[in-house]
């Protein structure tokens, strides 16, 4: 987890193709493709919230919404 | 410039979405950068006016929620010039393809350049004609295989960077659907230019060009980008001169932007006689 934030993973399913760019960029390992080929965070507490899987998704189906924690 | 937190709905007309791209079409992620660049500029959705020919690519106007026009193949430039000279406040950007810009529309692309008209054009440069088949474009370089050329394609490429800048354009660029950020923020610098802004943004197409190249899957195909660019003026490109550069090339803000010039030249004399 990225330190002393929240990492909140917004995927929109209706949007995700599952080209599968957003999983293999992902220098954590933390997305990947669910058994209807739809990205998923399978292990969101590994995030460091770098927003590579939302600058590249061509879908525009990832939002990463980080809050700074206390 | 703006603060607030991006939100993709602000910029699109969601009732069309998902879009009709194929998936890990690289298309989507140049969307997402102009959509980020606007959103860091501050821009208001009715500054902006998006103009796209026809291809895959030019798709794009239907998606986004500004002054859009979706016009003729390869006449997106002419249709943006009548909008920039009628209304000089707005933001003119046209996002289009490789065959739309250089082959159908080339003619009007190198006198855009010319004319340095502030415009923003955004090439996505996929090297093929998805839409139709996968035909061969002139970005798609010698021994590319497509439909119409399932030997290779014996001609060379256009260096669309060369070509805008022997055509007068004073801002021309080239970046990556890989280098996503990067892309961004020559989008930004580009629609801040005044005057004809060229961003050759390669884009991959997985469906037509990637599989009949065996370039792989999308991840792959960018990955290529990542492997096969470099930035401008590399110490790589000692050992491997065929690399592809990409940076900021021109960056001229000396030449006459046309509007001003057609003020200068043409309405003020009118005026002025009366």
């Amino acid at each position: 987890m990225a330190k002393g934030k929240s990492v909140t993973h917004v995927i929109n399913r209706d949007w995700c193709k599952g080209c599968g760019i957003c999983v293999h960029f992902c220098p954590k390992q933390v997305l990947e493709l669910d058994s209807d080929e739809k990205a998923v965070a399978a292990r969101p507490e590994d995030c460091i919230g770098c927003k590579l899987c939302e600058l590249r998704c061509p879908d525009l189906a990832i939002q990463i919404l980080i809050e700074e924690g206390e | 410039m703006s603060d607030t937190q991006f939100d993709v709905n602000k910029y699109i007309r969601a009732q069309f979405f998902p879009q009709m791209w194929c998936p890990g079409c690289g298309h989507g992620t140049v969307m997402g950068a102009l959509l980020r660049a606007i959103h860091d500029l501050g821009l208001e959705n009715d500054d902006v006016s998006v103009v796209s020919g026809i291809g895959c690519s030019s798709r794009i106007s239907g998606y986004l929620d500004f002054n859009t026009a979706h016009t003729m193949h390869g006449r997106a430039l002419p249709t943006a010039t009548g909008i920039k000279l009628a209304n000089p406040n707005l933001k003119v950007i046209v996002p289009f393809g490789d065959g739309d810009s250089t082959a159908i529309g080339g003619n009007h692309f190198i006198h855009a350049c010319r004319r340095n008209i502030d415009i923003t054009a955004i090439v996505m440069n996929n090297r093929i004609y998805g839409m139709t088949g996968g035909q061969y474009s002139p970005m798609s370089g010698r021994g590319v295989k497509a439909s119409t050329a399932p030997y290779g394609v014996p001609d060379e490429s256009f260096d669309l960077v060369e070509l805008a800048k022997g055509a007068g354009a004073s801002f021309v660029a080239r970046t990556t659907v890989y280098h996503a950020k990067e892309a961004q923020n020559t989008i930004k610098k580009a629609i801040e230019h005044k005057g004809f802004s060229v961003v050759e943004i390669l884009s991959m197409c997985p469906t037509q060009f990637g599989r009949k190249n065996k370039a792989g899957e999308a991840p792959q195909m960018m990955e290529w980008y990542k492997d096969n660019t470099v930035p401008m003026g590399s110490k790589k490109l000692a050992d491997n001169p065929d690399l592809i550069q990409r940076g900021v090339f021109v960056d001229d803000n000396e030449r006459l932007e046309y509007c001003t010039a057609y003020q200068e030249l043409v309405i003020d004399k009118v005026m002025k006689k009366g």
